[in-house]
């Protein structure tokens, strides 16, 4: 593997939650400290203060196995439970693990589908908080650099 | 920036998909040009509302592509009612689109 691509490939996505902040106008629900943890422990524990999170088999995460491009990996998230509040995505290995959050009113689904960065080959973690509950899963995704095009 | 957006109902549910022209920008690359940095530009907010509601609210940070997508759905909607999907960046930036409830495809 191409040790400099993978280098570069983290640094685009390094540091850049710590920067944003200088950069942009504060916004009293924008999560900062949850945005700029390094670790998924502290991501999770940031955004919900509950370390009870039990693993279930009914929320799935449809992504590609192999992801060329690390910068656009395409994801879905399907939540099988009732009363879906959240989908709360996490690149594990990524600098800054916390990616997104998804807020759904009573009446939308449990599902979202988006596209995200993820700095290497690593899990990417769905939490989703459904009745009040919060529960997680996980999916390995390889990733390969090949399409920086550099 | 632009987005382009899209919902249709079937089954009594709606889909709504959502293409955003937004560098997503992370703050930690050079200007090949300068070697100056980029400073990060990102879409910190989402929101989707039908009938005057929210029926979905986002967070977004760096980690998200750029020129994002995103899907998803909620039950209830009619064909010819409107969906507004709004989003505001880091730099202040804001948009506001849109659009009918078309019909969707019959499973």
């Amino acid at each position: 593997m191409n040790t400099p691509r993978r280098t570069f490939l983290k640094s685009i996505i390094a540091a850049g939650g710590a920067m944003a902040i200088g950069a942009r106008a504060v916004m009293a629900d924008w999560p900062d400290k949850a945005f700029r943890a390094d670790t998924v422990e502290k991501a999770i524990q940031t955004l919900f203060e509950s370390p009870d999170i039990k693993n279930s088999k009914k929320i799935t995460i449809e992504a590609p196995e192999i992801a060329e491009n690390g910068a656009v990996v395409p994801i879905e998230v399907t939540a099988n439970l009732p009363k879906v509040e959240s989908i709360t995505i996490i690149g594990e290995e990524n600098p800054k693990p916390l990616i997104a959050q998804f807020n759904f009113a009573e009446n939308a689904l449990g599902w979202v589908k988006t596209r995200i960065k993820l700095a290497e080959t690593s899990n990417v973690i769905a939490v989703v908080k459904a009745d009040g509950k919060l529960y997680k899963a996980r999916r390995l995704v390889k990733v390969t650099i090949g399409g920086c095009g550099g | 920036m632009s987005t382009r957006l899209q919902a249709k109902i079937s089954d009594g549910i709606t889909e709504v998909k959502a293409l955003i022209t937004h560098p997503m920008e992370t703050g930690a690359r050079q200007d090949v040009k300068t070697g100056k940095n980029i400073p990060a530009h990102f879409i910190e907010e989402v929101k989707c509302e039908y009938n005057g509601k929210v029926v979905m609210s986002a967070i977004w940070s760096v980690g998200i592509s750029a020129n994002p997508y995103t899907a998803f759905k909620f039950k209830g909607g009619a064909i010819g009612k409107k969906v507004k999907l709004s989003w505001k960046d880091n730099k202040g930036k804001a948009e506001s689109v849109e659009v009918e409830i078309e019909e969707g495809k019959k499973k």
